[in-house]
């Protein structure tokens, strides 16, 4: 694949020439973090000055909330009580200055939004619309860990461009065809010099870089019910509030709800994101709750991310190692003690 | 690809009031259009959620069987918002059902195979859509001896009475209907905990013989181990799970009982499936 | 506060090998710099994990409810207040506890830090007054009372108010704090000022209900936000809903909320949520001379009627 080299200000101009058919989205700073915004003309992304941004950038693919239909349920309407699709934008779009490791995410997710036998049209479509421009971590945090959870800062998987940071440019590589056709549409075309070179050198320091770790060698080999059964739940559990932000903030949490909401006789068929540390979340109608204490949902969150996944598609864990969970988590669940906790676990 | 969460939109063609309570209403559904038919083709043991508009949507047992044509039924048992709303629809109504979702009761298994079905409650509807399927001329001589087991807590709340009573009145199924207590004096069936009748009636276990078992908690409790008893192998004992579910496919996350989904991978398990997965149910 | 750590250890060693408790609830340092984590310990051997220092701004009173157990707790002024309000609203009984009074010099808010800094944390060494602070770029030290939590910045209830045994002498408490400065500036805007005002405050609510959960006042078996028969409110990031969420959370903290900023300090997306509860509490302090939790004698604000109660608020 093509490995280019970009200075500052052929970046601008590129980006302003890809504005022209895509929407562009980047991380912009907003209270006290960097989130996901869209970019103007004009506007030149800020990629030094943000390490990552305090939201993962799923809601860009996978909103918060979105309508799925509307209906009327007005009697007199020929199409009373029927589901009707809403109009969606999925127009080409492009997300620059992302980290690899949230682009790779969306291909764990993807798994689960597009299985062999059902496709979620909105996800999948909204993907598919979608190209994604990452930026290589230099300078990853302490929480990060993601060379032991199946990518890494130079992680390419998922991206279709990624850039690294050289002196007073980038170098670019161009991972996918959507990438190559990118760099011609924004007319980035400098060969770079040694570039392929020069890109695994910096990948090597960066991932030296990483200094955090988690290991589910052992947890691979465990029976489910086994570890489900384990002592130690309850015990790092209790700090737990069951509030959703581990579930919110997660790049490969993908959990949601489906909901009718009315105004007079108009509404919509909505989803919303859902999170299993809330209680609602799988209580049956007649108020039985196979999970009613907080240990079993912690206990459902991290056995998903480290067991259940790893299994079922006979894969790595359902995380990229971003320690976003680790860092927002208000009581610090962090999930590489619990990951610990569950490898070094032997049945008594 | 079809959009799995698009409903495909039907007319409730009959109401009936099923139990005493009042609690169990069973809707026949036609479909507006009627190519939706073919494609909601299903087998006994699936569900599909039934989607009334400005409510949301309900995970429900097909209690209709493949072989009955031009309608799908679905007995609903009043319990929360959507199937309070459902209750007080009338016939004409307009509404939606995806689906067919789920696996299905394992036909490719059972055939050529004695089966035993029991039953305990309103957890009796996808059960009649397989007894009704087993029985149709075509699909009779595929399966050897067929024992049924039903109970209910009292006569007035047994579902599908007509039809109770028109398969007791046949050679070609054996059906033990009992109620947990009544002051019936013509009540000519069983009285008894269905535990107990399946000790009493329940055909003797060998490897071709099948368990199809679906009631509440309790009962199931303490049935299990009086197939255990009469020598069922857990391989051979069919159950069919139900869990808080959104989408039906899934997707949305919530089902899931170790890593597999009541929606999707289930609602059909063996009692040796269950046993290697967390009881989150 | 970091002589504190040994005396909690002490005390808590006493008490479960007295068999006074069957379980400490403290807390133990956090993974990361500057965060720490609320435990517990049942047996007198494992006493050490317990510590306490400046970022120990989790309300220990939201651990306690229900519990049948008998508990030592580590508790700060406003935990100790939180705890007031448990046993009056019968959530948990004065004889369970052993209340471990800590006299509190304030939580340190660890984002503002972070702010300061500017990036992430890397190490944090707490002295008596300062906080030495490593960051990517290099050090940096910071006093104590400048990096405080907004709540403890003007906090007049550092020591417990019910208590078994203190780790330390009484802290002086603060005089003269102005807590309501900026609700008195809130209250001055016009209505469509405030509607823009909250619109902004509340924006980046992502309704992870870490503010509720983080509260101990907030224990109802099932929210109004979770109910489905009637349900109340939407479920999706409607600003009405969000805002009905946020007001109607605080409204059902009046005159109960300690201001001990566990919501707040819980915020992934470092939202001043005490905005709103600050307000009622001002109102309860202002109407009928009312702070939440300093006694187990008296019942709260709202819960009682007196005569001579002011009657101005009804016209």
């Amino acid at each position: 694949m093509t490995v280019i080299k970009i200075d500052k200000t052929e970046f601008a101009s590129g980006l302003e020439k890809l504005k022209g058919s895509n929407k562009l989205f980047s991380p912009a700073k907003k209270g006290k973090d960097f989130e996901f915004a869209k970019l103007d003309a004009g506007e030149v992304p800020d990629l030094e000055g943000c390490r990552n941004t305090g939201m993962s950038p799923k809601s860009l693919i996978y909103p918060q909330s979105e309508t799925m239909f509307e209906y009327t349920t007005e009697e007199a309407d020929p199409d009373a009580n029927l589901m009707k699709d809403v109009e969606k934008d999925y127009a080409p779009r492009v997300v620059v200055g992302l980290r690899p490791c949230d682009a790779y995410s969306f291909k764990l997710v993807q798994r689960n939004f597009e299985s062999p036998e059902y496709r979620d049209p909105y996800w999948a479509d909204s993907y598919e619309a979608t190209a994604f421009i990452s930026i290589a971590c230099s300078q990853p945090y302490s929480t990060c860990f993601c060379t032991t959870a199946g990518c890494g800062p130079f992680h390419e998987e998922g991206s279709d461009i990624i850039l690294a940071e050289d002196g007073d440019g980038y170098i670019a590589k161009a991972v996918t065809e959507k990438g190559e056709k990118l760099l011609a549409d924004a007319g980035w075309a400098t060969t770079a010099e040694g570039g392929e070179d020069k890109f695994a050198s910096l990948k090597k320091a960066a991932e030296e870089k990483v200094t955090s770790s988690i290991d589910i060698s052992k947890v691979r080999d465990m029976a489910i019910l086994d570890l489900y059964e384990a002592d130690f739940w309850e015990k790092e559990a209790f700090a737990c509030i069951n509030c959703g932000t581990c579930t919110f903030v997660c790049p490969t949490c993908w959990c949601f709800d489906i909901q009718d909401e009315n105004k007079g006789k108009e509404g919509v068929r909505m989803r919303n994101w859902d999170s299993c540390m809330f209680p609602l979340f799988t209580v049956h109608g007649t108020g039985h709750n196979p999970r009613d204490q907080k240990y079993m949902r912690l206990r459902q969150r991290y056995m998903h991310k480290l067991k259940y996944y790893v299994d079922k598609y006979e894969d790595d864990v359902l995380c990229t190692g971003c320690g976003r969970c680790i860092r927002m988590c208000p009581v610090n669940i962090d999930i590489r003690r619990i990951c610990d906790k569950m490898n070094s676990y032997v049945k008594a | 690809m079809q959009n799995p969460y698009l409903p495909f939109p039907v007319r409730i063609a009959e109401i009936i009031t099923e139990t005493e309570d009042r609690n169990l209403k069973t809707f026949k559904f036609e479909f507006i259009n009627p190519e939706d038919e073919d494609k909601f083709a299903y087998k006994a043991g699936q569900f599909g959620e039934l989607s009334v508009t400005g409510q949301g949507e309900i995970p429900i047992g097909i209690a209709s069987s493949p072989v009955e044509k031009g309608f799908v039924k679905f007995t609903v048992n009043k319990v929360g918002l959507v199937t309070t709303h459902l209750h007080n629809m009338k016939v004409g109504d307009v509404m939606g059902i995806r689906g067919p979702l789920g696996n299905s009761y394992p036909w490719e298994t059972l055939e050529g195979k004695n089966v035993l079905i029991i039953g305990g409650g309103f957890a009796f509807t996808t059960l009649r859509s397989s007894i009704i399927y087993m029985l149709h001329p075509d699909n009779r001589p595929k399966f050897k001896d067929i024992h049924v087991i039903y109970g209910a807590r009292s006569p007035g709340m047994l579902l599908y009475k007509d039809e109770l009573a028109e398969w007791e009145a046949r050679d070609d199924i054996n059906v033990h209907i009992t109620v947990d207590g009544t002051d019936d004096p013509d009540w000519k069936y069983n009285v008894g905990f269905v535990p107990t009748i399946t000790e009493e009636k329940a055909p003797p276990a060998d490897s071709d013989t099948y368990a199809i078992i679906c009631g509440p908690p309790i009962m199931i409790k303490f049935t299990q181990p009086v197939l255990d008893k009469l020598g069922y192998l857990h391989d051979n004992i069919i159950m069919s799970l139900e869990n808080r579910m959104k989408c039906g496919i899934g997707i949305c996350g919530r089902c899931n009982i170790g890593k597999e989904f009541v929606c999707k991978d289930g609602p059909v398990f063996t009692l040796s499936e269950l046993t290697h997965i967390p009881k989150e149910y | 506060m970091l002589e504190y750590t040994n005396k909690i250890q002490e005390i808590a060693k006493k008490i479960l090998s007295e068999g006074k408790v069957d379980m400490v609830i403290g807390f133990r340092k956090g993974t990361i710099p500057m965060m720490s984590e609320p435990c517990f310990v049942t047996d007198a051997d494992g006493v050490g994990e317990l510590s306490f220092d400046s970022n120990c701004g989790s309300n220990l009173a939201n651990y306690i409810m229900d519990r049948k157990e008998k508990i030592g707790i580590v508790a700060k002024g406003c935990d100790s207040r939180n705890i007031v309000n448990h046993i009056i609203e019968n959530k948990i009984k004065r004889e369970q506890l052993y209340i471990i009074g800590i006299p509190c010099r304030g939580m340190v808010d660890r984002h503002a830090v972070g702010a300061a800094l500017g990036g992430e944390i890397l190490e944090a060494v707490e002295n008596a007054d300062s906080l030495v602070v490593k960051g990517v770029d290099g050090e940096a030290t910071y006093s104590l009372v400048d990096m405080l939590q907004d709540n403890c910045k003007t906090c007049t209830h550092r020591n417990p108010v019910i208590v078994d045994e203190m780790v330390a002498d009484k802290v002086e408490e603060q005089q003269d704090t102005n807590p309501y400065e900026d609700v008195k500036k809130i209250e001055a805007l016009s209505p469509e000022e405030k509607t823009a005002y909250f619109d902004e405050l509340l924006s980046p609510c992502i309704r992870c209900y870490a503010c509720r959960n983080a509260c101990p006042l907030c224990y109802c078996p099932t929210c109004f936000v979770d109910e489905s028969r009637p349900q109340w409110l939407g479920k999706s990031q409607d600003i009405t809903d969000v805002k009905t969420f946020h007001f109607l959370r605080a409204y059902h903290c009046s005159g109960r909320c300690t201001e001990c900023g566990a919501c707040e300090n819980a915020c992934p997306m470092g939202i001043k949520v005490r905005q709103l509860t600050k307000k009622l509490n001002m109102d309860c302090l202002e109407t009928w001379g009312w702070e939440a939790g300093l006694t187990v004698d008296a019942r709260p604000a709202l819960d009682q009627y007196n005569l001579n109660d002011p009657e101005e608020f009804i016209k």
